[in-house]
C-alpha cells in the first residue's frame, strides 16, 4: 500500500493511545492460477487479498465484513501463517511472523488461534473431548500429566459444556455444542489474539445468540482481542469495538462501530448496509434500500482503478475507473478508499427515509445532503 | 419495535434489555458465572484459572415480575437451578425428555459393528472367512488325508482320477491324491500368500500414499507419476514377467512379485483419502495449536486412514488370492508338489469334460473366497460410510 | 385464514414420518395451514423444524422418499393431491405450482444447457412447439434480469453466477404461470447485495403475475420485508401463526419472542448481550412428551411437560400454541 495509507495507521494508533498488537502491512495473498499439462505456467492470479494495512489494538474486537469472495476469510488465516504471504508483513507485538519457522513459530502459535466456521469438520470425529481439548496442553506442556485432565475439565465448563462428557466423541454434541468445544480447545493454550472466522454462520438462529454471548464473556473475563470475521452486519455491530469493510481484496472503509453504522462514507458500506434486511415490517416497509446492479467482479480480474467502480451509483469517469483510492483517515480514526469522499462531504448513495430507518443509537442524524 | 417504546440504552455496567412483553429475564447474563457487574476489568491476559469460575450464582429474583415467580418457583426451578443448566447443557433436560434422549457414550466401532451387521451378505461372507481361516489354520487336523500321498486306489483300473467317493470325498486328481485334502492345504497356501502379500501392498501404499499426500511438492509429483507408470502396466502381465525371472519361486517370493505388483492402485487410494483429510478444518486447528507433522499424522491423520485401510484390505486380498491363483494357473505360482487352487485348475483342465470334480471344486473355492472377502469389503465400507453417520 | 373454500391450498393435518435407525422420526407433525390467491406467506423455523419436508409434501415429492410415511390432506385448487396418482400430479407441479430451491449450484443441471432445462418444462405443460417455447424462455430470462438473454440462453449453469442462476431458477419457475410459488431458503447461498436484489425482483413478479409465494426461510428479516402473513414452525409444528406485522410487534409465542429477542438489529440501539434461547433443539426421533419447546421455554410449568398445546385463536386472525399465550397477549380485541 501507499505511504500515505501506513502514515494512516500508525497514526490511528498513535492517536488512540491504544496497544497495537497485531500490525499488518500491505498484506497481499495471491493465489496463482496454473495452466499447461507437463510444466505448469502461471498464467494469472486470484487476487484474494490485495493490499491491507490496519492494526489490531489489544483488548478490541475488530470486526471484517465483506461478501464472499473479498479475502476476509484468507486475511485471517494469513494473519495466522496459514497461508502463505505473497507480499506484506505480519508483526505481532512487534515480531514479524512470517520469518519464524518451526520452533519458534509453533512457540509463537500459543499467543494466537483461531474458531472455524463448520463445527463439524473443525473437530476431530476419532478423539474424545478430553484429547481434542487436552492436545494443545500436551503440546505446548502446560499442565503436568496429572493435572491435564482438570484443567480440560475446567475448560469444558468454560464454555459451557457438562465436563463429565470428557470422554464422549463429537458426534454426540450439537452444532452449537461443538462450536463450544472449538473454543475451550482454543482457549487451553491461553491465547491473546483469537480470530473468530465466520463461527455462526453455521449454527441454528436460536443457537447464534448463545455463542456470541459466549465470545462476549470470555473476552471480558481474559482480555482477549477478537478479530471478528463474518457477513452478518448485525452481529458485526453487536461484537466488535472497530470494523472493517472488505470489498474485492482491499479494505473499503475501516472506522469505530458507530461511526461506520450511523453514518459510513463510502458508497460500498451504505449499500451494504442498506441491503441489511431488519426483522420489523413496520420499518422494512418504510426502506427504499439501494439495490447494486450487477454481480461482485472475479477477483482473478478486478476491475481497473477502483474496484467497486463498476457498481458503484457515483463513479466518475474518468477518476474511479482510472485511479486507486488510496485507504485516508478522513476523520480521526475513520478509514476510507473512495476518490469522492473528502473531510466535509461524501455521496450519499441512500436515500433519506433509508438513513432515518436504519440509523443507530442515540439518533444521531446524518446532515441532510442531497437524497439520491 | 413499535414507536413509542422508551429507548434502551446502552450503558455498560447496567444490565440492559428491558422486557417489553413482560417475560423474566433469564439469567443469560450471568450465565458463565461471573458476577452481572459487567464492568470487571479484565483480567490479565494470562489466560483462565480455576479462580475465574464460579458456580452460577446472582439472584434475577428481584427482576422476575411477580406472576412469573410463581410459576418458576412452583416448578422447584430456582434461579441458581436455571444458571446451573446453562452451565451444564443438555444434562439438566434429562428430567424433561425421555429416557432415550440420554446419549450413551458409544464408541464409533460399535457403531461400525452394528452397521454392519445389518448387512447380511457382508456377515456371510465374513462366516465364509472365518470358516476358511479355521481350515486353513487347522489344516493338519481336518484334512481326511495326506495331500501329498499318491494313492494307488485313489486312480482307477486305467489309471484315471476317481470321482467322489465316501473314501475320497471330492475324488481324486490324476496322480491319485485326495482332492478334498489337496483343497484343504491349497486353502492355506492361498490365504497366506494372499493376506501377506496385500499387507506388503499395503505398506507400501501407506508409506507413499501418506508422503505423497501430506508432503506434496515435488515428492508428490514424483511418487505419483512413477504411480501411474505402474498402474499403466496391466498387472497381470508384470507378474508374469517378474516370476519367470526368477528360477524358484515359493511362498515368499511369490508374496514379493504380488506386493509389487499390487502398490500402486493401494497408493493412488491412500493418496487421495489424505488429500481429502488434509484438507479438514481439524487438522488446521492442529497445525494452529502447534502440532509437528509428526503428531498431526499419528493422531490426526492415520486415524481416519483406518477406515478405507480395512475396506481395501478386505477388498486387496480378493485381488491378491486371484492373482495368486492366475499366477499358479499358468505355473508361475506355486510349484508342484504344494497344492494350489490355481494350479489344481491348471492340472485338471484336460480332463474337463470327463473329470469335471478337477476343475469345479478349486474353482468354487476360489470364487467363494474372492467373492467372501469382497462382500466383507463392501459391508465394512458402508458401515464406515460417513454419510451413514448421524450428525 | 383458513376456512374459506376457495383457498389456493389447503393443507390439513400433514403429518410426514420416517422410519430412522433411531426411530421413528417425526419431521412434520400435524400442520395445518391454507394461503389464498396472490399472498406472499412466510413459513419460519430453524433447520430440522420440518418446513422443507412440508413443502415437499405439498408437491408430492416425500412419497417417493423411502421409508416414509404421509398423511392429513393437501387441497390445491380444490383437488387434495396426497389421493391422486402421481401422473396427475406431475401435471400440476412444474405448472401451476412451483418450486425455487436453495442452492442454485445443485438445483439446475449441470450438463444440460439453460435452452433445455427452460424449454423441457414449457413443451411438457403447454404443449407449445420448441421454437415458441425459446422465444418464451428468453423473454422470461428477460424478465428476471438476465442481460443478453438470447445470447445467454445457450449457457451452461457454471457459466453463471450464484445470484444470476438463482434467477434463472425463478424464470424456471415462472415459466408455466403457475399459481402458487413454493421458495426454499432462496437467498440463503447469496451476498445480501444480491439477496436484496433477488428479493426485490421476487416480490415485483409476484405483483406481475398474480402468483402466491410461499417462502420457507429461518431469517427474520427476508420474511418482514416479504411477507404478509407468517407460519412460526418448531418440531414439526406450527407455533404460531399471525400477520407479518402483528407477529413482529406483539408475538404471542415464547418460542417466537425468543427469537426476536435473540437477533440483532441495525436499527437498533446495541444491546449488551443477546437474549438467547436456553437449550438445543430436540431430536425428532425422541421427542419429548407434552410441548416440545418446553424444555427451552421460559414459562414451562407442569401441564407444558404432559400435554402438548393445540394451535388456537389468541386475537382474531392469530394462532397460538401456547398454554400461557394469553399471558403474552397486550392489545386489547379489536
Amino acid at each position: 500500500m501507499s505511504a500515505a495509507a501506513t502514515t494512516a495507521t500508525s497514526a490511528t494508533a498513535a492517536g488512540r493511545n491504544g496497544d497495537v498488537l497485531v500490525h499488518i502491512e500491505g498484506l497481499k495473498v495471491h493465489f496463482p492460477i496454473t495452466s499447461g499439462v507437463v510444466v505448469q505456467r502461471k498464467v494469472g492470479a486470484v487476487r484474494a487479498v490485495d493490499g491491507l494495512s490496519f492494526d489490531v489494538l489489544r483488548g478490541e474486537t475488530l470486526g471484517l465484513v465483506g461478501e464472499s469472495g473479498c479475502g476476509k476469510s484468507t486475511t485471517g488465516r494469513a494473519i495466522l501463517q496459514l497461508e502463505k504471504l505473497t507480499g506484506g508483513h505480519v508483526l505481532y507485538e512487534g515480531a514479524d511472523l512470517a520469518r519464524l519457522r518451526g520452533g519458534a513459530l509453533r512457540r509463537q502459535r500459543r499467543r494466537m488461534q483461531m474458531i472455524f466456521q463448520d463445527p463439524y469438520a473443525s473437530l476431530n470425529g476419532r478423539m474424545t473431548l478430553g484429547r481434542i481439548v487436552g492436545e494443545p496442553l500436551l503440546v505446548h506442556k502446560l499442565r503436568p500429566r496429572n493435572e491435564r485432565e482438570g484443567r480440560v475439565k475446567e475448560l469444558l465448563k468454560l464454555v459451557g459444556i457438562n465436563p463429565n462428557t470428557i470422554n464422549r466423541y463429537p458426534h454426540e454434541f450439537s452444532g452449537g455444542q461443538r462450536q463450544r468445544i472449538g473454543i475451550a480447545r482454543a482457549l487451553a493454550v491461553e491465547p491473546n489474539f483469537i480470530v473468530c472466522d465466520e463461527p455462526i454462520s453455521a449454527l441454528d438462529v436460536s443457537i447464534r445468540a448463545q455463542i456470541i454471548n459466549l465470545l462476549q464473556e470470555l473476552q471480558r473475563t481474559f482480555g482477549l482481542t477478537y478479530l471478528f470475521i463474518a457477513h452478518d452486519l448485525s452481529v458485526v455491530r453487536h461484537i466488535s469495538d472497530r470494523v472493517a469493510v472488505m470489498y474485492l481484496g482491499r479494505i473499503v472503509e475501516l472506522a469505530v462501530n458507530h461511526e461506520l453504522y450511523e453514518e459510513p462514507l463510502h458508497p460500498y458500506t451504505q449499500a451494504l448496509l442498506s441491503a441489511v434486511p431488519i426483522p420489523d415490517p413496520a420499518v422494512e416497509e418504510r426502506r427504499r434500500p439501494v439495490v447494486l446492479a450487477g454481480d461482485v467482479p472475479s477477483p482473478a480480474s478486478p476491475p481497473p482503478g477502483c474496484h467497486f467502480h463498476t457498481r458503484c451509483p457515483a463513479a466518475q469517469e474518468g477518476l474511479c475507473d482510472v485511479d486507486d483510492p488510496a485507504l485516508r483517515e478522513i476523520r480521526p480514526g475513520h478509514l476510507v478508499a473512495c476518490h469522492l469522499v473528502t473531510e466535509t462531504d461524501y455521496p450519499r448513495i441512500r436515500s433519506a427515509e433509508e438513513r432515518a430507518a436504519t440509523v443507530g443509537a442515540a439518533g444521531v442524524d446524518a446532515p441532510e445532503g442531497g437524497a439520491s | 419495535m413499535s414507536p413509542g417504546k422508551p429507548p434502551d440504552e446502552f450503558v455498560p455496567g447496567i444490565a440492559t434489555d428491558l422486557d417489553p412483553e413482560g417475560l423474566p429475564k433469564p439469567p443469560d447474563d450471568r450465565a458463565l458465572g461471573t458476577t452481572s457487574d459487567l464492568e470487571e476489568p479484565a483480567q490479565e491476559p494470562g489466560g483462565p484459572t480455576t479462580d475465574d469460575f464460579e458456580a452460577g450464582d446472582g439472584d434475577p429474583a428481584g427482576s422476575v415480575e411477580p406472576e412469573f415467580e410463581v410459576a418458576l418457583a412452583g416448578e422447584g426451578h430456582s434461579a441458581a437451578m436455571q444458571a446451573e443448566s446453562e452451565i451444564i447443557g443438555a444434562e439438566a433436560y434429562g428430567e424433561w425428555l425421555p429416557e432415550a434422549e440420554v446419549i450413551q457414550a458409544r464408541g464409533t466401532w460399535t457403531e461400525v459393528w452394528r452397521r454392519f451387521r445389518k448387512d447380511k451378505f457382508a456377515v456371510g461372507g465374513l462366516v465364509i472367512i472365518v470358516l476358511l481361516v479355521v481350515v486353513a489354520v487347522f489344516a493338519p487336523w481336518i484334512a481326511p488325508h495326506n495331500p501329498l500321498t499318491q494313492y494307488d486306489s485313489g486312480l482307477s483300473a486305467k489309471g484315471q482320477p476317481l470321482p467322489p467317493s465316501s473314501h475320497f470325498w471330492l475324488g481324486t486328481d490324476l496322480l491319485g491324491r485326495d482332492l478334498l485334502s489337496r483343497l484343504i492345504y491349497g486353502a492355506r497356501v492361498s490365504l497366506v500368500i494372499g493376506i501377506l502379500a496385500n499387507g506388503f501392498a499395503l505398506f507400501l501404499g501407506v508409506i507413499f500414499g501418506i508422503l505423497a499426500g501430506y508432503f506434496r511438492g515435488g515428492l508428490e509429483t514424483f511418487i505419483m507419476r512413477a504411480t501411474d507408470v505402474m498402474l499403466a502396466f496391466p498387472i497381470f502381465l508384470l507378474a508374469i514377467a517378474l516370476s519367470s525371472s526368477i528360477s524358484h519361486p515359493g511362498i515368499w517370493v511369490l508374496v514379493v512379485v504380488i506386493g509389487i505388483v499390487y502398490w500402486a492402485p493401494m497408493t493412488r487410494v491412500i493418496h487421495g483419502e489424505v488429500l481429502s483429510i488434509r484438507e479438514k478444518e481439524f487438522v488446521t486447528a492442529a497445525r494452529l495449536t502447534g502440532c509437528t507433522n509428526r503428531r498431526i499424522l499419528t493422531n490426526h491423520i492415520l486415524p481416519h486412514l483406518v477406515a478405507p485401510i480395512i475396506v481395501y484390505t478386505s477388498l486387496g486380498i480378493a485381488t491378491t488370492v486371484l492373482l495368486e491363483a492366475s499366477l499358479s494357473y499358468i505355473g508361475l505360482g506355486v510349484q508342484p508338489p504344494t497344492p494350489s487352487w490355481g494350479q489344481m485348475i491348471a492340472d485338471g483342465q484336460q480332463y474337463y469334460t470327463s473329470a469335471i470334480w478337477l476343475t469345479l471344486f478349486p474353482g468354487l473355492c476360489i470364487m467363494i473366497t474372492v467373492l467372501a472377502f469382497n462382500l466383507v469389503g463392501d459391508g465394512l465400507r458402508d458401515a464406515f460410510d460417513p454419510q451413514q453417520r448421524r450428525r | 385464514m383458513s376456512g374459506d373454500g376457495d383457498s389456493l391450498l389447503k393443507v390439513t393435518d400433514l403429518a410426514v414420518t420416517f422410519d430412522s435407525q433411531e426411530g421413528v422420526v417425526r419431521a412434520v407433525g400435524g400442520v395445518s395451514f391454507a394461503i389464498e390467491q396472490g399472498e406472499t406467506v412466510g413459513l419460519v423455523g430453524e433447520s430440522g423444524c420440518g418446513k422443507s419436508i412440508s413443502a415437499l409434501a405439498i408437491l408430492g415429492l416425500v412419497r417417493m422418499m423411502s421409508n416414509s410415511s404421509i398423511s392429513g390432506t393437501v387441497e390445491f385448487m380444490g383437488r387434495d393431491l396426497l389421493s391422486l396418482p402421481e401422473s396427475q400430479v406431475r401435471s400440476v407441479r412444474g405448472r401451476d405450482m412451483a418450486m425455487i430451491f436453495q442452492d442454485p449450484v445443485t438445483s439446475l443441471n449441470p450438463v444440460l444447457s439453460i435452452e433445455r432445462q427452460m424449454t423441457e418444462g414449457i413443451e411438457n405443460h403447454l404443449g407449445v412447439s420448441h421454437s415458441e417455447a425459446v422465444k418464451r424462455s428468453i423473454e422470461l430470462l428477460e424478465t428476471v434480469g438476465i442481460p443478453k438473454a438470447a445470447e445467454r440462453i445457450r449457457d451452461y449453469p457454471h457459466q453463471f453466477s450464484g445470484g444470476m442462476r438463482q434467477r434463472v431458477m425463478i424464470a424456471i419457475a415462472l415459466s408455466c404461470n403457475p399459481k402458487l410459488l413454493l421458495a426454499d431458503e432462496p437467498t440463503t447461498a447469496l451476498d445480501v447485495t444480491i439477496q436484496a436484489q433477488i428479493l426485490r425482483l421476487m416480490k415485483q413478479l409476484s405483483r406481475d403475475y398474480g402468483a402466491a409465494i410461499m417462502l420457507i426461510t429461518h431469517d427474520l428479516g427476508v420474511v418482514a420485508g416479504m411477507t404478509e402473513r407468517i407460519l412460526v414452525m418448531y418440531a414439526g409444528r406450527i407455533v404460531e401463526a399471525a400477520p407479518a406485522k402483528q407477529l413482529f410487534a406483539e408475538p404471542h409465542h415464547p418460542y417466537t419472542i425468543g427469537l426476536l429477542r435473540s437477533v440483532p438489529r441495525l436499527d437498533e440501539p446495541r444491546k449488551l448481550t443477546l437474549q438467547s434461547i436456553e437449550g438445543v433443539p430436540p431430536d425428532l426421533a425422541h421427542l419429548p412428551p407434552g410441548c416440545a419447546f418446553a424444555p427451552r421455554c421460559l414459562l414451562r410449568t407442569e401441564e407444558c411437560r404432559n400435554e402438548s398445546p393445540e394451535l388456537v385463536p389468541t386475537t382474531p386472525g392469530r394462532l397460538s400454541a401456547c398454554f400461557h399465550s394469553d399471558r403474552l397477549v397486550k392489545t386489547a380485541v379489536a
